[in-house]
């Protein structure tokens, strides 16, 4: 440890922030074989976000072709004002830079996709959604972890999380970064050094603080990039009489995307990322919460296709929330908890095609326990299908280790 | 117990039991650590923060600025249509802003008295027993409505009843104002009620206006189980408790016309619970296996007091007790020491405070809780013997360590577990504020004594080295508040 700080006087600036770079770095190195890497796959990327309270698929890609979805949805059926995707689905009308991507060919929607929980209780579906588990309880770890656990075993890859707590789905074995947008480091104190000294055998605050102050030296020169390059935004600009109120949350959410783009297109960056979205319960009210929502998330994903430029065609982008909602409107213009939901799968890797997943319709012999959007996928197949053929991940891997007991859950296989 | 034992006890008490020491506070724990604490327990319930208005002032001030937002949008309307097309002077002369504003700024107030309190109170044991409540019982500013009232949601159903029988704190807070706004039971409405039928047919209940009547059809009428749900998974008997979708919407059903009073009610009910027996869903009720008989209000009070009563209830509700107080893995001997004193007691919560500080296991040398960003900077505060900066000061730093004041992320409220707190962010981010903070605060005072008086025997040799080596008295402090054993308790 003490080999990092400078034989004499203060350390400097970038010299304490490069030192703890550099901390972070030598145990990379020790805990990983060095084996050569196929250059190719070292430049994917994945990126999950993960859209908490149970997003409503039936809004994000609403099935205005479906005979029985106006019926259902009443007041908060979108017939009359989404977006043109195929002949089944829209797309919400919120999601333009969504629709603009969907139109290159660069975004997909999963209209069905559950994973194994069934109980619609917002925090075993959530743990179970990023435990990669069969069930609730049953791992204490994030799947991505596990995921960037087993492809270190090949090739250096780096994780990072943004928002200013760790989400389970990143928790685990492997050390990952972490970022949310705040004040710069003060660099000039003689803090970092010292605190680094005091952690020193401190098995949670030790490593946590080396990987912070790394991430720190990686955000000056991935948000300076950010800022020097203004970018054009997909789709349509929000009109002329948007609130200001409204125009600034969409400009925060982009330059999160861009930010987290940004680290994404250092060398030595992350190729691993998860961002959580939260606010997504709508019992009551839905229309307005969900304009609000979803525009968010339409800028975050805006700011990630931009900021990455050129990298955008290695990435996968996996947007997925706990569950749906009830097919049908509730008391209080809104909808309770649910099963299925709608995933969207976005990236210049993808290949073309239209919905991933089979739709069960909602007709009412098919809707599940006679309320909700019945599951036609299971949520595991999805990410499984991206980590093996986009990231290279082995199957036996994904199907023991990544996602335990999961075998019968196949991937879904031909999306990049 | 040995003069090395006591110290240690004394320090324990105050760091882990109590919200971190004032400079004198370990020193006068040491004598009876046991005794200090259970002192704390008091029959009435636990202080309140100063100044906090009631629920109903602040609904009605919420209800009229909603009113004239809704007028001044209309007039703007109107102006775009046919007026002079000028808008409306943006500025903060505006009444609406200015009305919206001063209700952010009363909840801003609100959670500044809360943090007065827990900075200055002698008595940081009852006011974490009360922290643990409100967090058990989670509302949220993440609903506007829901944040104006959350200050007298803690001061009217929370406080008064920490130390009382579990039956009736949680019959105080279902069926509090705040409660029932944040969770979504103000409109839900039995689907075969009175109500209904009168909305289905076009009749109207109690003299409303077409133009009303006619959005309240638009919407569909009916239930919204969100409420029911959240007792029986967050608030009892837990999400393994043995329930099935099917109690889920039976209890819904047994909770309609539970309510807020509004516009159309009389005065004196505006902004307070109110049970409107027409929006009740009529009938017996099955929940859990037991029946219910028709009994409007009652109907959802008893199976309120049948859940409070559930072993499953005493099981999970003990196990976040020691979650919150010992480790996030609690021993399933603490556990059950509490249940003990919970079944035996009817769920006294004053019984299960003493079980609790009896409880050996609650004492364990090693603190094997990480502080969440809300106990970091009230026991940063603490630690300064620090009146509290305004409110404006805490707010964007709670905001950017990840626990924005009054706005847990959802009805399960704040985690308590370490790895949700100690991501490398959040690590970088505490010690940007202990560097401000220490800068501001120290002033002339010694480094070393505030260490001592921080942590007592908890105080580890190579943080009081760090301390004693600092280059200055800021970064002395500083380097105590970010050291292993500060950030934990």
């Amino acid at each position: 440890m003490n080999a990092i700080l400078p034989s004499r006087g203060l350390p400097t600036r970038r010299g304490v922030l490069a030192g703890a770079a550099g901390f972070g770095l030598a145990l990379e190195l020790i805990a990983v074989p060095a084996v050569a890497a196929d250059a190719d796959l070292a430049r994917r990327k994945v990126i999950v976000v993960i859209c908490r309270g149970g997003m409503d698929g039936l809004s994000v890609a609403p099935p205005i072709g479906d005979p029985e979805y106006q019926g259902l949805r009443g007041a908060l059926a979108l017939n009359k004002t989404a977006l043109p995707l195929d002949g089944t689905f829209g797309l919400h009308p919120a999601l333009a830079s969504v629709q603009a991507l969907a139109q290159a060919g660069e975004a997909r929607i999963v209209p069905a996709v559950a994973t194994p929980d069934r109980a619609r209780s917002h925090f075993e579906a959530q743990d179970v959604l990023e435990t990669g588990a069969a069930g609730v309880y049953s791992a204490s770890s994030g799947w991505l972890n596990r995921a960037v656990e087993a492809l270190s075993a090949h090739r250096k890859v780096e994780a990072l999380s943004v928002g200013a707590t760790a989400p389970l789905i990143l928790r685990g074995k492997v050390q990952t970064a972490s970022w949310s947008p705040g004040r710069a480091v003060d660099a000039e104190a003689r803090l970092p050094t010292l605190l680094q000294d005091l952690y020193r055998n401190d098995p949670l605050l030790g490593p946590a603080l080396a990987r912070g102050l790394a991430t720190e030296v990686m955000a000056q020169s991935a948000t300076a990039d950010m800022a020097a390059k203004p970018t054009a935004m997909m789709g349509q600009p929000p009109p002329a009489n948007t609130p200001q109120r409204v125009r600034q949350g969409r400009e925060a959410a982009r330059s999160l995307g861009l930010s987290l783009a940004g680290f994404m297109r250092e060398p030595g960056g992350p190729q691993v990322a998860a961002i959580s979205l939260d606010g997504f319960d709508s019992h009551a009210n839905q229309a307005g919460l969900l304009n609000t929502r979803l525009a968010y998330m339409d800028a975050v994903l805006d700011g990630i296709r931009s900021g990455l430029g050129p990298e955008w065609k290695n990435t996968v982008v996996v947007v997925a929330t706990e569950f749906g909602r009830t097919a049908r409107i509730n008391g209080t213009g809104g909808t309770d908890h649910g099963t299925a939901s709608t995933a969207l799968l976005l990236g210049g890797a993808l290949k073309t095609g239209g919905i991933v997943g089979d739709w069960p319709t909602l007709r009412a012999n098919a809707l599940f326990e006679n309320r909700d959007v019945a599951p036609t996928l299971d949520m595991r197949g999805l990410f499984k299908g991206v980590l093996a053929e986009h990231m290279g991940l082995d199957r036996a891997v994904l199907d023991k280790t990544v996602f335990p007991d999961s075998a019968a859950a196949k991937p879904v296989l031909g999306l990049v | 117990m040995t003069l090395a034992d006591q110290d240690l006890k004394a320090a324990i008490a105050a760091t882990r039991f109590g919200l971190g020491a004032r400079p004198g506070e370990i020193a006068e724990a040491r004598r009876d650590p046991h005794g200090f604490l259970r002192a704390q327990i008091r029959r009435d319930g636990a202080d309140l923060p100063a100044g906090v208005a009631t629920s109903s002032e602040r609904l009605g001030e919420f209800r009229e600025y909603q009113l004239e937002k809704r007028d001044a949008r209309l007039q703007k309307a109107a102006m775009a249509s046919g007026g002079d097309g000028k808008p409306a002077d943006p500025d903060a002369r505006d009444p609406v802003k200015v009305v919206g504003r001063m209700l952010r700024q009363d909840v801003g107030a609100d959670f500044g008295a809360r943090l007065q309190l827990a900075v200055t109170t002698g008595a940081g044991f009852r006011e974490r027993w009360a922290d643990f409540w409100a967090n058990h019982f989670t509302v949220s500013a993440t609903k506007a409505i829901t944040g104006t009232v959350i200050g007298p949601y803690e001061a009217e159903a929370i406080r008064p009843n920490v130390f009382g029988r579990f039956t009736d704190l949680l019959g105080a807070v279902e069926t509090h104002p705040a409660m029932l706004t944040y969770l979504d039971q103000v409109r839900s409405i039995g689907p075969n009620s009175r109500a209904a039928e009168y909305l289905k047919t076009g009749g109207n209940p109690r003299g409303v206006g077409r133009a009303r009547l006619q959005r309240v059809a638009n919407r569909s009428v009916g239930l919204n189980e969100n409420l029911a749900r959240e007792i029986l998974e967050l608030h009892t008997v837990g999400v393994n408790g043995g329930y099935s979708q099917a109690d889920v919407t039976e209890f819904a059903r047994a909770m309609t016309g539970l309510s807020v009073g509004g516009p159309r009610d009389p005065a004196s009910e505006t902004g307070t619970a109110v049970f409107r027996d027409p929006a009740h869903e009529p009938g017996e009720r099955t929940v859990m296996g037991v029946r219910y008989r028709p009994g409007g209000k009652d109907q959802a009070g008893a199976i309120l007091a049948d859940l409070a009563a559930k072993p499953a209830t005493a099981t999970f509700v003990c196990t976040k007790i020691a979650r919150h107080f010992v480790a996030d893995e609690p021993s399933p001997a603490l556990v059950a020491r509490l249940e003990k004193a919970w079944t035996s007691s009817n769920g006294d919560l004053s019984r299960v405070a003493e079980a609790l500080i009896a409880a050996p296991e609650a004492w364990a040398p090693t603190p094997a809780k990480f502080k969440t960003p809300y106990e970091f900077i009230v026991s940063s505060y603490r630690a300064a013997g620090a009146q509290p900066e305004t409110f404006g000061k805490v707010a964007p730093i709670l905001t950017a360590l990840g626990q924005k004041p009054f706005s847990a992320p959802s009805p399960k409220g704040w985690p308590e577990d370490a790895q949700s707190w100690a991501a490398p962010d959040a690590i970088v981010k505490r010690m940007q504020f202990a560097q401000a903070f220490s800068a501001a605060a120290v002033r002339d005072r010694d480094p070393k004594a505030l260490a001592a008086d921080a942590l007592g025997a908890r105080l580890t040799p190579d943080t009081a080295k760090a301390v004693a080596r600092a280059e200055s008295r800021a970064e002395g402090f500083a380097l105590l508040l970010m050291s292993p054993e500060f950030q934990r308790r």
